[in-house]
């Protein structure tokens, strides 16, 4: 009972949080993030409950037999709330200090709590039209705040948003018709219990649509498209929220239909699952790379890590499909703690962007630089995000990641020779998306924060308000933590994998992450412990053989030209250009040179240099469908002339053809 | 003893670095500087003042304590001339790869610290390099570590029979390419000049000096010699000891001795008798070695052996 009444308080608060800046938008501004602040730690502490304890019921109205809310929560949706509750507060707290000068304040805290709130709503929704509704309206208020600034680029990008998720939206609730046709249910838990009514080929179909509509929000390649553009447009707040906790609903509805109400499928549903996911991460990294766009580089990023996600849950079905159900419980454990970990670091970074953005008035890395003088809290946690999402040991990435590995090298145990030459080629890709990841960072960071500052914005940056650092500050706070404890992280959500998988993997110990299955280990605590050490040790040794350090300030290196200047800094398109011609056969990339000369050949006054790459998808793939559905438009346009008379030809032409057809 | 076997790593690095140099100089029909050269190299180093850029960041000077300690956090993972070790806990494949890469990550930013053309050279081709050779190398520990049912790697080193098996043969030969660009070796990167069309490894260094430069420098030693014994482990394993007693020590000692000598030899045969290639013709070069991962992978699975 008491769970129930943390889960209305944290809806009362969050409501609150809605309605009190549009009645007092200037006077109660910071209630719209004070409330939800406070909402998040009540919604975490039910999602706790729901972790710790029985499924719940919370609410039912029904107002025809077929049409009703459900609420209801299980380990699954709680694991989810947890994840939404730890971002929420972060954000929340960070809000308060970014949103001080931003215009439409009171629309932005309205927006701000009902977006968290539809998001709560979709993942405890508890039959098919509580969850189309709920799923509809974080849609739409996502879409609302895409286009927030009203901005012509975030304009198009918003529509790109609103095609695309009802695009997704469409097969879902085809996805839904299936599974009320074949089972005669509305709520999920009556479904789960008739799937064995359902034909094998139609649960493929069910299988298919639903990996694509929730794919969609979720951005596997190559549906991602709206992703890099509509996440960036955003207010950084909400590209953090977006990127940490909304394509999660996607990884939610996957797990809900496939693995828990259609349950364990044919090997060949796991193997779909890790090529999308090994697609998704390399061709997501890969795009990532080339993007001086810091927010967009995020939002590309975020396509790679459900790529991540995606493999641990499709090794953990190819396991399923095996029947090896203690492997599969641990490849699902490497799906869901990346899934915290991404919510984690994304959180972080999308903030830590959204500080530099803020100071630097520039979404481009090219004009940034030197931040880390300036900006040196905002330039550490920075840092902190940066590391964990490249799967540095001591850090969070490192545990899922490395638990990502082990479940593709379990799948080797599997009867047939694709998935055995799958398994492992994705975990090639993996490491591959791995190095691809440090390439990103050393570049996003070293770029924008390490050097000379490369613009006057730069140069005049300043570190940003405390409440700001304190949303980073909690967040790195927790990467860390769930770095090295692995153990406790593993045990608050096995009881959601327990729920997917119907095995237990809960991991001995506190640090360590041990597995029996192949005598293998790891033990990031005591690797904290061991370093943290040596390096005081390596400290101290130094300073005794070698003495008192002895330091003379001067210039870098000029190679004897008077002085260097910002401009001649390694550039971030210049970092990746090695990069970019070796994969030239994927980014189609065209290079433009062009030269004006004061005395040809000798004397060039100015060079200009572009190095375009060719969206594949978009221009393969989008590209002619669009035209298509406008040639097709175009056509049909002609009905439409505005012509009264023709217009009551049209009913008279259809009435008679009812009248002929009726019967 | 089997605890602190991570010591011969950190000593005896510096010494292989001599050796290969000293082979490389005969080959190339000089007498050579002495083996125990990068010693004298390190101590003079740590004793020098440094020239720091005020451009530089706290990075810049944290970086070197950094890769050092996790190269010798690698060390104490490997297991070097016993499979008994209570660390054994962390002594994880897929986590030494991971502990390498901490090192990189924070090379890598270093040398753009300083604002210099040249350190972002550097970076942006180490990068690279490390993309193209990430998937291979873990290709090769997915080979190793099917067939010994494992990712630990003193339980590959124990499980491993004498005989090379067909996959563990390509296997070898991709891990060693890997080896040859991630150690920054002809044909890949030359590691004795600091001209900066060809360096790669050098080009982080350039604003390095005095202990700082030493500390990265013996980390690159350390780093070459882990390489080595991985491979050892991996691949030729017999002779390790499988407990702490001291009879057992000493024949593994022995033998590990003359595989890293043996090693080092082909190193700088490698070195002395291939050219430096393009830096866009590596792709090819580490392509055609990851071709070879994948068919030792394919090897396993078609044959089981």
């Amino acid at each position: 009972m008491t769970s129930m009444y943390i889960y209305y308080f944290g809806l009362l608060l969050f409501i609150a949080g809605a309605i009190i800046p549009l009645i007092y938008p200037q006077k109660m501004k910071r209630f719209a993030y004070i409330f939800p602040t406070v909402g998040a730690c009540a919604f975490a502490a039910f999602g706790m409950y729901l972790l710790f304890d029985h499924p719940l019921d919370i609410s039912a109205v029904s107002i025809t037999p077929l049409l009703g809310f459900v609420f209801r929560g299980d380990a699954i949706s709680g694991f989810f709330i947890l994840l939404i509750s730890i971002l929420t507060f972060s954000v929340s707290v960070y809000s308060m200090g970014y949103t001080k000068n931003m215009a439409n304040k009171g629309v932005m805290g309205v927006l701000f709590n009902t977006f968290i709130l539809s998001m709560y709503a979709v993942i405890l929704s508890g039959n098919v039209i509580t969850f189309l509704i709920s799923w509809e309206t974080m849609s739409i208020i996502s879409y609302l705040l895409v286009t927030f600034d009203r901005e012509e680029e975030s304009a198009s990008a918003g529509l790109l948003y609103a095609i695309m998720t009802h695009v997704g939206t469409a097969f879902i609730l085809t996805a839904f018709l299936l599974l009320y046709k074949y089972t005669g249910h509305m709520d999920f838990a009556g479904i789960k219990e008739a799937t064995n009514d359902i034909p094998a080929g139609i649960k493929t179909i069910v299988f298919v649509f639903a990996v694509i509509g929730f794919g969609t929000k979720a951005g596997i390649v190559p549906l991602h498209t709206w992703l890099p553009r509509a996440h960036p447009a955003a207010p950084s707040n909400i590209s953090s929220l977006m990127s940490g906790v909304m394509i999660k609903t996607g990884i939610y509805g996957i797990l809900r239909i496939v693995v828990d109400i259609l349950g364990v499928g044919p090997e060949w549903w796991g193997i779909a699952i890790i090529v999308i996911g090994a697609m998704s991460a390399v061709l997501g990294i890969l795009y990532a790379l080339t993007e001086n766009d810091m927010k967009r580089f995020l939002a590309y990023s975020s396509i790679e890590n459900i790529g991540i996600i995606l493999l641990g849950i499709g090794a953990s079905m190819v396991l399923a499909s095996n029947g090896l159900h203690t492997l599969s419980a641990i490849a699902m454990t490497a799906g869901l703690y990346h899934t915290l970990n991404h919510t984690l670091f994304k959180g972080l970074l999308f903030l830590g962007a959204g500080s530099v953005v803020h100071a630097t008035h520039s979404k481009n890395m090219e004009e940034m630089g030197g931040l880390i003088k300036l900006m040196p809290y905002t330039a550490f946690f920075f840092l902190i995000g940066s590391v964990s999402i490249c799967a540095l040991p001591l850090f969070n990435g490192f545990v899922s990641e490395w638990l990502t590995f082990q479940a593709l090298l379990f799948d080797f145990k599997s009867a047939s020779a694709v998935a055995k030459l799958i398994a492992p080629m994705s975990g090639a890709a993996l490491a591959f998306t791995g190095a691809m990841a440090i390439a990103c960072f050393v570049k996003v960071f070293g770029i924008s924060f390490l050097g000379m500052p490369r613009s006057q914005h730069a140069e005049n940056a300043k570190e940003t308000s405390t409440s700001m650092l304190a949303g980073m500050g909690f967040l790195s706070l927790f990467c860390l933590l769930t770095g090295i404890f692995p153990g406790h992280t593993i045990k608050l959500f096995s009881s959601s994998v327990f729920l997917l998988t119907g095995a237990d993997y809960s991991s001995s110990g506190m640090g360590i992450l041990s597995m029996r299955e192949i005598s293998s280990s790891i033990s990031p605590l005591s690797l904290f412990i061991v370093m943290i050490s040596l390096f005081i040790a390596a400290v101290f040794l130094v300073r005794i053989f070698g003495g008192k350090r002895k330091i003379t300030y001067g210039n870098s290196w000029d190679s004897g030209i008077p002085s260097l200047t910002s401009r001649m800094q390694y550039t971030a398109t210049a970092f990746t250009n090695p990069i970019r011609v070796t994969f030239k056969k994927i980014y189609l990339s065209k290079r433009h040179t062009k030269v004006s000369y004061a005395l040809k050949p000798y004397f060039a006054k100015a060079i200009e240099y572009r190095d375009d790459i060719t969206p594949f998808f978009e221009k393969y793939i989008y590209q002619p469908v669009t035209d298509f559905i406008h040639s097709l438009a175009g056509k049909v346009k002609h009905l439409q002339s505005g012509d009264l008379h023709l217009y009551l030809g049209y009913i008279l032409a259809t009435l008679i053809l009812l009248l002929i057809f009726w019967s | 003893m089997e605890n602190i076997q991570f010591i011969i790593i950190i000593f005896f690095s510096p010494l292989i670095q001599g050796i290969i140099k000293k082979l490389k100089a005969n080959f190339q029909g000089r007498v050579g500087s002495s083996i125990f050269q990068p010693y004298y190299d390190l101590m003079r180093l740590f004793k020098k003042e440094m020239v720091v850029s005020h451009v530089t960041s706290w990075i810049f000077r944290v970086a070197p304590y950094i890769v050092f300690v996790s190269t010798t956090m690698a060390a104490i993972m490997v297991p070097v001339i016993t499979t008994k070790s209570t660390y054994s806990i962390t002594g994880d494949i897929i986590v030494l790869i991971y502990v390498f890469a901490i090192g990189k990550f924070f090379m890598a930013l270093a040398a753009l610290d300083a604002g210099t053309a040249f350190g972002g050279e550097g970076s942006s081709r180490e990068m690279m390099v490390s993309i193209l050779v990430e998937p291979m190398i873990m290709l090769c520990i997915f080979t190793t570590a099917i067939a010994a049912g494992s990712t630990n790697l003193a339980v590959i080193a124990e499980q491993h029979n004498t005989i090379l098996t067909p996959s563990h043969m390509l296997a070898f030969f991709a891990f060693m390419i890997a080896i040859v660009a991630d150690t920054g070796r002809i044909p890949v990167d030359n590691p004795d000049t600091h001209l900066e069309l060809t360096m790669i490894h050098e080009g982080m260094l350039l604003e390095y000096s005095g202990r700082y430069l030493a500390l990265m420098e013996w980390a690159h030693y350390m780093k070459q010699m882990l390489l080595f014994t991985i491979v050892v482990d991996m691949f030729f394993p017999l002779g390790i000891a499988y407990n702490g007693g001291m009879s057992e020590i000493a024949v593994s000692f022995a033998a590990y001795g003359i595989k890293m000598i043996f090693l080092a030899c082909v190193m700088s045969i490698v070195e002395s008798t291939r050219a430096k290639l393009r830096v866009f013709e590596l792709p090819s070069l580490l392509g055609g070695s990851f071709a070879l991962a994948v068919l030792s992978l394919l090897t396993l699975i078609m044959i089981g052996r």
